[in-house]
């Protein structure tokens, strides 16, 4: 069991007097470890069974990696959500720091801006990928392939409708205890988001091009 | 969408959806039989409404049950709705069994509605009766045992719950619309893909089992958390109790194993809406990969449910043998091994699926691996009752039928863990009775041994023993004649699911399974009785001081039922079985220095909000109401969402409040005669225990 | 802006920013230069994949081997233990019965 005056998660800083609110954000953000560790699961055996797919008999005779793959928007879209994962970690410093509110906001809203313009890409690759034929109920590749990097995509909508939350409840309730212990959550969230991007990035689309 | 064309707002829901209108349009004794299901279902339900109006209860049952955040309630609804779902399961089994009774050349039932029947059958019985019985002990027990106020999220506890009956109530109206899935509770794709069914059949299964599943991760999350972060103060993690030890072994299981479900529901589901090609036939579709996915759920989900109930049993073995448990240490590395081991063997479900020899022998070895900790428990259990002083109450019948019986089952597991065998064997009915022998025994023994234990600990009052002895009686059984002849069948070589046979030497054992069937109805029955028998007689069993069989732990250390915030004072626990020790140094009863004012969270409606949503969302998918499923999860996300902006989450109950009922119960605790154990079942014992400690064993 | 604890933290996610976009450029320019053999290719994209993965946790998520993220650190293990016996197992599993097809 964690002292109340041990170091705290960064992002949030109750001080000293705070020690059961303290105790209750611990609590919370170690359920929210938990969850994305059962998220995890599920992203993890979403890999495996797209990389059971990627194969000539998953492919069954339909659009190949090569054909389909557009590198140079997928490191677009990577570079895009490594840049919202610092700007996200500049906004729970602000917050840390006890800077004014509006900074805080400042920077949840670049790293949104930046989270929906990844969408925006990730959404003119399927677009693309459409044109030419590419669709899930062309091919089992093609289904692993569409429901890995969509369920990303849904992961990454949702925390956009998560920070634009966030950035309501600081403007409506200020940078109370609670509503830093959820920016800090938020903040797993989205960089646990970028990780399960390096391996998608790494498996489905460098991997596959080899 | 693909397949049919949509003419309707109500999507491809019409008059023939409704199961009595087939019954009337064409009548058959099977077309009957599922119209009466649907009658009963009809009839419960709007039977429970009148009741409920006509008690005046709508305004006590929204107040103190359906809007609570206390675990306490939320563990007693769980057990609620296993109970109703328990009924349906068990009369379903029955009228399968009378079915292959007289099932040479033919029977009374349809083969589809058969099919209906198994898959239904099991699908009720892993998820809306073992899983919600087991959580709902849970949830009432283990925070008491730690010493805590509540789950560390009492909210998402309702929440979980509302997902849950979710599940349960998509069950339910699958008898009056639609027809359930006929895939077993497995429900294997290709057969369940929209090529072989379009019907509404598989979706039920798919989103009763998504919704469910979610609330079960969730319920994993929270009790994890709540053993690792709301210990009472001096509960080191060796300090647990064995039942909470086993507890997080299930929410382990929980949270790492419920996802491989959740995505295999979710991938047949895109390759039924949305025309994916992950379990088709054609076009690259890997069907062994659903059945791979499954059973990374599977084997561990009977963990899940087995390891909570090993978990009651060592409560109960060392309560009524008036000992402490034997190898407290080994038990908790032998719950641990079988927790991390039950995610090595999923394989052995499906040895004869065509992969090498050499991947069939891993899984096999890591198979009969588990055997090895599982009788590490049992030396432990029998171990603890030697030369006990044992008293043979309910709880203990049951325990001593799942010795001899589990370890039956347990050692057929270790036969099929030879793929060899199961190679002779695959998909008959030894299977059935092996999976019978270790769930039953097992789990749902274990369940009603944690009912009788701790059921004065809920309400105040103990269960009537007569009653109970028999239904435990008729239970063992009504166990060994239902199944035990169907490990003969098996060999014999007759399949399982079959709806029909024609080998005239399967007709004695069928007869003995039927006589088991109804053994087991009248065990149910007995139990309803004695429920009926206990509630009338309450006043005479009451025990309201809290202690009515001499408990070990710290939930026999406050008054029956607990007050709201459990504890009046957090606990300072100072070793295992802290309670005993707490009796025998004379620390327990101690009146309180100070009282402080208690933080109690508030209650909400979110999850009746949560519940009605889903339930919606369900039926609009299954029967494409697009309009209705987007509008459902409008107002559940609109709800949850408007909730975070509400930080007056919790009331506050003033410490006079506390003193004054605490010593109060103090006062009646003092006053009360001291019941030795030969007393235990008599009027007299009002739940404070004295102090007996067997000669030559330390507490 | 003056705080100097705040100065120091932002340099560290600097820092894990900068380690990251190396470790992306490094695989992807593997890919589209192409030097040396698929077989060596495979091996630097795991390693940096890996070594982003790490670099990840490190300085944004702030898991390091201290007493107070221990819970946390057991946590993430024991669920990659579990999801390696998974998906490995998966794809085992899967790959056997597909060349035994």
């Amino acid at each position: 069991m964690t002292q109340p005056n041990a170091k705290l998660h960064p992002g949030l800083n109750l001080g000293h007097h705070h020690g059961e609110a303290h105790n209750q954000a611990e609590t919370v953000v170690f359920g929210f470890w938990v969850f994305l560790m059962s998220d995890l699961i599920l992203f993890g055996l979403t890999f495996a069974s797209y990389i059971t797919l990627a194969n000539n008999m998953g492919m069954a005779s339909g659009p190949t990696p090569a054909d389909i793959i557009d590198l140079v928007n997928v490191f677009a879209q990577t570079v895009l959500l490594l840049v919202s994962s610092l700007t996200f970690g500049v906004a729970s410093l602000t917050m840390r720091h006890k800077m004014p509110a509006k900074v805080t906001i400042a920077w949840l809203g670049l790293s949104l801006v930046l989270g929906l313009a990844f969408l925006g890409l990730a959404a003119l690759d399927f677009l693309n990928m459409a044109n030419q034929g590419a669709v899930p109920s062309r091919s089992g590749y093609l289904s692993g392939l569409w429901s890995l990097v969509g369920l990303h995509a849904v992961h990454v909508t949702a925390g956009c409708f998560w920070i634009m939350i966030m950035i309501a409840q600081i403007a409506v309730l200020g940078l109370h205890p609670i509503v830093k212990s959820r920016v800090l959550r938020l903040g797993l969230f989205w960089h646990f988001l970028d990780i399960v991007w390096i391996g998608i990035f790494s498996i489905v689309y460098l991997g596959g091009l080899l | 969408m693909s397949g049919e064309a949509q003419t309707s707002w109500l999507g491809r829901l019409n008059i023939d959806s409704l199961s009595i209108w087939r019954a009337i349009e064409n009548p058959s004794v099977s077309e009957f039989v599922g119209a009466g299901a649907a009658l009963v279902a009809i009839f419960g339900g709007i039977g429970a409404l009148v009741l409920i109006t006509w008690l005046r209860a709508w305004g006590t049952l929204w107040r103190d049950w359906l809007t609570s955040t206390d675990h306490k309630k939320i563990g007693v609804m769980y057990c609620v709705l296993a109970l109703v779902m328990l009924l349906r399961g068990v009369i379903e089994g029955v009228v399968m069994r009378t079915q292959q009774a007289f099932g040479m050349g033919g029977g009374f039932l349809a083969p589809e509605h058969f099919s209906e029947l198994f898959s239904t059958h099991g699908t009720i019985m892993i998820f809306f009766v073992a899983m919600p019985f087991i959580i709902g002990i849970t949830n009432y027990v283990m925070p008491l045992q730690l010493g805590a106020r509540d789950m560390s999220f009492p909210v998402l506890n309702q929440i979980s719950l509302a997902l849950t009956a979710t599940g349960a109530a998509l069950v339910m109206i699958s008898l009056v619309l639609g027809e359930f899935a006929t895939g077993g509770w497995t429900n294997y794709p290709p057969y369940t893909g929209k090529d072989f069914q379009p019907g509404p059949g598989p979706d039920y299964w798919i989103w009763a089992i998504v919704l469910s599943g979610l609330g079960t991760t969730l319920t994993g999350i929270n009790f994890a958390v709540t053993l690792y972060k709301e210990r009472a103060p001096g509960m080191t993690l060796f300090r647990m109790p064995i039942f909470c030890w086993t507890v997080l072994c299930a929410s382990i299981v929980m949270i790492f194993a419920l996802p491989p479900l959740t995505l295999a529901a979710l991938m047949l589901a895109a390759d039924r809406y949305l025309d994916f090609h992950f379990f088709t036939n054609d076009l690259g579709g890997n069907m062994m990969n659903y059945v791979n996915l499954f059973w990374l759920f599977g084997h561990p989900e009977v963990y899940l449910l087995v390891i909570p109930a090993y978990g009651v049993f060592s409560e109960v073995v060392p309560t009524f043998s008036g000992k402490r448990l034997y190898g407290y240490n080994s038990m908790v590395y032998a719950t641990m091994a079988i927790a991390v081991l039950s995610f090595c063997v999923w394989l052995h479900h499906f040895f004869t699926m065509g992969q090498s020899a050499n991947v069939n022998i891993a899984f096999g070895i890591a198979s009969m691996a588990i055997a090895v900790p599982t009788g590490v428990k049992i030396y432990n259990w029998v171990a603890t009752m030697y030369r006990a002083r044992i008293r043979m109450t309910v709880p203990m019948i049951y325990a001593t039928g799942f010795f001899f019986l589990f370890t039956i089952g347990g050692l057929t597991g270790v036969m099929l863990a030879n793929p060899v065998i199961s190679y002779q064997v695959h998909n008959t009915l030894f299977l059935v009775a092996h999976f019978h022998n270790v769930l039953i025994p097992g789990v749902l023994f274990g369940i009603f041994a944690g009912y009788h234990f701790w059921f004065p600990k809920v309400f105040g009052f103990r269960l009537e023993e007569r009653w109970g002895k028999r239904a435990a009686c008729l239970w063992v059984v009504g166990f060994c004649f239902t199944f035990l002849p169907l490990y003969a069948l098996g060999l014999m070589g007759m399949p399982r699911r079959s709806v029909m046979w024609d080998d005239p030497a399967f007709q004695p054992f069928m007869w003995l399974a039927l006589v088991g069937a109804l053994t087991i109805l009248s065990a149910v029955t007995a139990l309803g009785i004695q429920l009926w028998v206990s509630v009338r007689n309450r006043a005479a069993t009451a025990c309201p001081l809290g202690d009515p069989w001499n408990g070990r732990t710290l939930e026999w250390s406050i008054p029956s039922p607990p007050p709201p915030y459990n504890f009046a004072q957090v606990p300072q626990v100072r070793t295992r079985d802290d309670f005993t020790d707490a009796k025998a140094t004379g620390r327990a009863y101690q009146p309180l220095s100070a009282y402080e004012d208690i933080e109690m969270p508030r209650n909400t409606a979110i999850g009746m909000i949560v519940l009605i949503g889903s339930t919606l969302l369900g039926l609009a998918l299954i029967f494409w109401i697009w309009w209705l499923a987007i509008v459902s999860v409008g107002v559940m996300l609109t709800a949850l969402i408007g909730r975070t902006f509400w930080l007056n989450t919790t009331y506050t109950i003033p410490a006079e409040e506390i003193a004054r009922d605490h010593q109060a119960w103090l006062a009646e605790v003092h006053a009360a005669q001291r019941i030795t154990r030969a007393e235990e079942t008599q009027a007299a014992n009002r739940g404070r225990a004295a102090l007996e400690l067997p000669q030559g064993v330390s507490v | 802006m003056r705080n100097p604890d705040f100065k120091a933290e932002l340099r560290a996610y600097l820092l894990g920013f900068g380690l990251a976009l190396a470790l992306t450029v490094v695989p992807f320019a593997v890919v589209v230069f192409g030097p040396g053999t698929q077989g060596l290719a495979i091996i630097l994209i795991t390693l940096c994949a890996l070594a982003q993965l790490v670099v990840q946790l490190r300085y944004f998520l702030h898991l390091d081997l201290s007493e107070q993220k221990r819970e946390d650190l057991h946590l993430v293990l024991f669920t990659v233990l579990l999801l390696g016996i998974m998906s490995i197992g998966t794809i085992w599993i899967l790959g056997n019965l597909a060349i035994r097809m």
